[in-house]
């Protein structure tokens, strides 16, 4: 039984030493195995006495135990190694590029139209479109411009014939809306607009949003309010904001508003005003009982601002190199 | 209208200067676009007289005058040709300090010019500031008073402000109107101009006769005999006139002129020896012809209003005058007419006829209707003082029931209070309105009737004096706050895709997005569209931009060629927008989805498929957009020809059977026209068919295995796979859960004109698992249906 010390060293000193889960194997039949070394020494407890027995076969079942516990303790340590080989094998260059389809990307004035959108929608403005070629009547008479009026010299109109043209605004989806719908009315009105003019500060087809609100007590001062806060969340600066006035047939105060983004100039960005009681009038709604106010923004002038872009055809050349800058 | 500041402050002269004064008026609604001092910065110069000019002993071109500023004799070398004996110049001695063109101050000093000395320089305007004309040394009147320092003598110390007036403010329109403007802004009071009333010496008159009184309800004349066309117009009147844009062409043109800018009234002055008979104010007559002042012919059109005399339309009314009765040298006898015209019958014609005048403009957004007699007598005035003469007596024409009438306007302060959300007090309301003219009159409590001046054409209901009272009481001064409403839901169906999802999908599968115009080239749209003829502008601004777009193709073609034009090989456009489709009466306008690839799969990297695209890389991107709804299911594709795509590669998208959209190879030969590198693979399809989508509808899932069976067929060439995929559905029982198609092949081991197609179907029961027979069975009828229809046999 002395032998047990020894044999159980043996046995601790193989496991160590193999060097594959194989080896291992081997190891653990020659010691543990019905025939192993400390398999054998169980039958020769046989040979004691009763007394001796349990002891003896307590510290045999201890040294199997404890050569167990190499033999595992090793396997783990070899099946760690090997993971490590195989991983430190597949191994790979992540700096790589990825593979597949690259991102495209929107057009800045699409952005910007979104952006813009985005800031009313949440105030509680829905979104009405229209169509682009209008009747006279979208376009001017109900937006109180009458054939004669000296204002229509201010739109550069295409048209088609007596009565029909591309819209120099989208004031006529307003219009649409006022007809259809009575206040409260809150809406933007995104879209494609035309002017009959093309040098390098016009371009014949542009983009506008104008909106709408009408409610009862609706005030000048809710109109500089709810613009002067566009601008500054527009623009995330805290832009000088200064309301001009003008002169729309369809609105009465008419404003223009200039910012001054620090520079000391002022930059006209919009045009506003308080919707002129004739605007109601033709469409339906009592200019006694209802106010209103409404306002149009060029779209690529705000984008230029925006994101500094120097000329306004640059828009509608497409160009990739011009595009995907604004990915 | 540009505007001698100097002449403003004849009237009002405000303690302010005149960057102050521009932004004044720029803040109430007079748009200022620039200031422009109406001479350089210099100082030293003075009226000179040039007592002789001899030639310059070594140069041909220079002079050498002996030149007095009255007290002193000074030699100056000049090379001006005007340069002569007896002529009053603008003298600049030396020590003068005059400023270059680069904007640097240079000193005059003595000089030697080619061995002879020089004190001092005679200047031209340009060298002065005051005009760009180099032809000459200023040549100034005979009677300048020598010596005086010409600033003083010009009243250089002036600025012209050029203002952009709004079309509803022609009250502003004359110094006066803007000399009111200024009171107003200031508390100022305003000097205006009196004209007193000229006592005739003549009976002389000619008659007049209103033909149209409704388009002229007032007509004025005045003949003034005897005057002296040699006279000149006093400099103070020439140089007012050119500070505001004006010529100076004869004084009697100067002097309506000078009228047309002191108080708005356009008047004109006709030889009354060139006219017969009367004035008779009347349409013209279809393609009656007016040969006008610039020497142009008008065919005129019976919508004009013409003055004309018993024989002849003599002036395009309100607009232009005729060459051959206006004022000439020879001229004696004078016929001065000052008019008011409705504003309605003026509006438009200028421009219809190419032209467009001080008075066209004055007239198109209205006259004072009150101003004639006044206009008249001050003008008279001016005449007799500068071409002598003796007038007549004014004989005025005039339709009262067509002149407008004063306009009384109820104003109430809970209104002003309203609309501006401020208590304006009601002393302000009052001091405001009556500076600029109005007659107020308290009609109730918190309410006026505000009497409106016959120049402010603008103003006739309530909100247009409140416009008047935010505009003088400053926008910025105004309260500022956001609008209240109530928190209503607002509607938001969940059916429906946004065209926010399309567009993020396009960019996510690498499309950029383009923006092109809706109007192209007529020959490029008909390549494009051969079922309709797009709809021609009528005015377009280029033949590149004729005509309306009945398809986006055009335009994202040409910005492919553009591209590809610029070295880009990997192309991938998309654009959302409006076509034009005239169908019959109507016209379809529609919102559609088009998008073009062209060039490599993939961006060029180390791993990249670098394949050419082909028509199943646009299918797929196609499909992904047809699946945004989840009613992917609703929508086939069938091959149809199209103009613009190649036969063989070209498909209609269909929904629900009806054609919403195209997708295809562009053809071949527009390719090779166009001058690109193809191939290039478009669609086109309907917007709101794919913003309509469904709500999910939840199956149960069932808990028993699928089983699966592949197929491989070979089935002639020409067979389509959606025919093939509806039979192997339609035969495959109740259970089958998809069709999947895994392979399609040609070439070796296959036959030619024949393909193999290898289908996996996949069946699945929901209560219970699908025994071998079952399955058999129904691939049975599978296969058999599908040699019945296609001659389709298995491959073994």
């Amino acid at each position: 039984m002395e032998n047990i010390g020894i044999l159980l060293e043996q046995g601790k000193q193989a496991a160590e030493q193999a060097t594959s889960a194989q080896d291992l194997d081997q190891v653990r039949v020659q010691y543990l195995g019905k025939k192993g070394h400390l398999t054998q020494l169980l039958k020769g407890l046989g040979a004691l006495s009763a007394e001796e027995r349990p002891q003896a076969g307590a510290k045999i079942n201890e040294a199997k135990q404890a050569l167990q516990d190499v033999l595992n303790a090793r396997k783990a340590d070899l099946e760690s190694a090997a993971l490590e080989a195989k991983l430190a094998e597949e191994t790979i260059d992540v700096t790589l590029p990825g593979r597949g389809q690259s991102l495209g990307g929107l057009h800045p004035v699409t952005k910007t139209l979104q952006r813009i959108e985005e800031f009313f929608a949440r105030i509680g403005y829905s979104v009405a479109e229209g169509p682009e070629i209008e009747d006279d009547y979208h376009n001017f008479e109900a937006l109180n411009i009458p054939s004669h009026h000296p204002a229509r010299a201010m739109h550069d109109t295409f048209y088609f014939n007596a009565n029909t043209l591309l819209r120099t605004h989208t004031s006529g989806v307003q219009v649409r809306t006022m007809e259809s719908q009575q206040p409260p009315i809150r809406i933007i009105c995104p879209g494609r607009v035309y002017r009959c003019d093309y040098d390098q500060t016009h371009s014949p087809m542009f983009h506008q949003v104008e909106g709408l609100i009408v409610d009862k007590d609706i005030s000048f001062a809710d109109l500089k309010g709810t613009l002067e806060q566009f601008l500054r969340e527009f623009f995330e600066e805290d832009v000088k904001v200064r309301f001009r006035p003008s002169y729309f047939p369809f609105t009465e105060p008419s404003i223009e508003v200039d910012i001054d983004r620090g520079d000391g100039k002022w930059l006209e960005v919009l045009g506003c005003g308080i919707v002129h009681p004739k605007v109601f009038e033709y469409s339906g709604i009592d200019p006694e009982q209802y106010t209103g106010f409404a306002f149009g923004m060029g779209v690529e002038r705000l984008a230029m601002l925006r994101y500094g872009v120097n000329d306004l055809r640059l828009f509608f050349e497409n160009d990739l190199r011009f595009l995907s800058q604004f990915n | 209208m540009k505007f001698s500041e100097k002449w403003l402050r004849e009237l009002v002269d405000p303690a302010t200067d005149t960057q102050g004064i521009a932004d004044q008026i720029t803040m109430a609604g007079l748009e200022v676009d620039e200031i422009v001092p109406v001479a350089g910065q210099f100082s030293g110069v003075v009226v000179g007289e040039i007592l002789s000019a001899e030639p310059h002993p070594n140069a041909d071109k220079l002079q050498v005058c002996q030149v007095t500023d009255g007290s002193e004799t000074f030699q100056v070398v000049c090379g001006a040709p005007n340069a002569r004996g007896g002529l009053k110049t603008a003298f600049a001695k030396v020590g003068a300090v005059l400023s270059a063109p680069d904007g640097s101050d240079f000193k005059i000093k003595k000089a030697k010019l080619r061995q002879v000395e020089s004190f001092g320089m005679l200047c031209a305007d340009d060298e002065l500031g005051i005009s760009d004309d180099h032809a000459g040394i200023m040549e100034l009147a005979a009677d300048a008073p020598v010596g005086t320092d010409l600033r003083d003598y010009l009243g250089l110390d002036d600025a012209v402000i050029d203002v952009d007036l709004t079309p509803n403010r022609g009250d502003c329109l004359s110094i006066t109107g803007l000399a009111r403007e200024v009171g107003v802004l200031n508390k100022a009071s305003v000097r205006y101009v009196e004209a007193d009333v000229v006592v005739p010496t003549i009976d002389d008159t000619f008659p007049i006769t209103l033909d149209d009184p409704e388009g002229c309800p007032r007509y004025q004349g005045r003949v003034i005999r005897n005057v002296n066309m040699a006279a000149e117009t006093p400099l103070w009147m020439v140089e007012k006139l050119r500070r505001c844009g004006i010529r100076s062409i004869d004084p009697v043109v100067d002097v309506t002129n000078y009228v047309l800018l002191e108080l708005g009234q356009p008047m004109h002055a006709f030889d009354l020896s060139k006219l017969s008979g009367g004035i008779v104010v009347r349409k013209a007559t279809p393609g009656e012809k007016l040969t006008l002042l610039d020497g142009n012919e008008a065919q005129l059109n019976d919508n004009t209003l013409v003055i004309a005399d018993s024989e002849k339309a003599v002036a395009m009314a309100g607009i232009f005058g005729g060459e051959e009765t206006g004022v000439t040298a020879d001229s004696k006898d004078i016929f001065l007419e000052c008019a008011y015209f409705n504003p309605i019958s003026i509006a438009g014609r200028a421009r219809s006829y190419g032209l467009h005048t001080d008075a066209s403009h004055r007239y198109e957004r209205g006259v004072d209707w009150q101003l004639q007699r006044k206009a008249t007598e001050r003008a008279t005035r001016l005449l007799l003082d500068i071409v002598g003469g003796e007038a007549g007596p004014v004989v005025e024409a005039v339709s009262e029931e067509y002149l407008p009438t004063a306009a009384t306007v109820t104003l109430r302060q809970s209104k002003v209070n309203q609309v501006l959300a401020f208590e304006m007090p009601a002393l302000e309301i009052e001091e405001i309105l009556t500076r600029l003219g109005m007659t107020l009159e308290r009609s109730g409590d918190g309410e006026w009737s505000v009497a409106v001046p016959s120049y402010r054409f603008d103003i006739s209901i309530e909100i247009d004096l409140i416009e008047e009272l935010a505009r003088v009481y400053g926008y910025n001064n105004l309260p500022v706050k956001v609008p209240t409403a109530e928190l209503n839901m607002i509607a938001n169906d969940e059916s429906k895709v946004t065209i926010r999802s399309v567009r993020s999908q396009l960019v996510g599968r690498g499309y950029q997005e383009a923006v092109t115009y809706s109007f192209i080239e007529k020959g490029l749209a008909a390549q494009f569209d051969d079922k309709h003829e797009a709809k021609a502008l009528a005015n377009p601004i280029s033949a590149e931009m004729a005509v309306m777009r009945t398809s986006i193709w055009p335009g994202l073609v040409k910005a492919l060629q553009h591209n590809q034009n610029r070295q880009q090989s990997r192309i991938r456009l998309f654009e959302t927008g409006q076509r034009f489709l005239p169908e019959g009466d109507q016209l379809i306008q529609e919102n559609v989805v088009a998008g073009l690839i062209c060039g490599p799969r993939q961006s060029e990297g180390w791993s990249a498929d670098s394949a050419s695209v082909d028509f199943y890389d646009l299918k797929g991107d196609v499909e992904s957009l047809l699946a945004l709804g989840g009613c992917a299911d609703q929508f086939s594709f069938a091959a149809e020809r199209h103009v613009a795509l190649h036969p063989g590669q070209s498909a209609a998208i269909k929904r629900n059977g009806d054609t919403v959209g195209y997708l295809g190879a562009l053809h071949p030969e527009l390719v090779k026209s166009l001058d690109l590198t193809g191939p290039v693979f478009l669609f086109e399809i309907v917007q709101a068919v794919l913003l309509d989508g469904g709500l999910p509808r939840f199956t149960s899932l069932s808990k028993f295995p699928e089983s699966r069976r592949d197929l491989a067929l070979l089935v002639n060439d020409s067979v389509a796979y959606d025919d093939i995929r509806a039979i192997a559905q339609q035969q495959g029982g109740e259970f089958l859960k998809a069709v999947t198609l895994f392979d399609v092949y040609q070439g070796k081991g296959v036959e030619p004109g024949q393909k193999s197609i290898a289908l996996g179907l996949t069946w699945q029961h929901p209560s219970r698992t699908l025994n071998d027979e079952e399955i058999n069975e129904v691939i049975d009828f599978v296969v058999s249906a599908l040699k019945n229809e296609f001659g389709a046999t298995l491959r073994v």
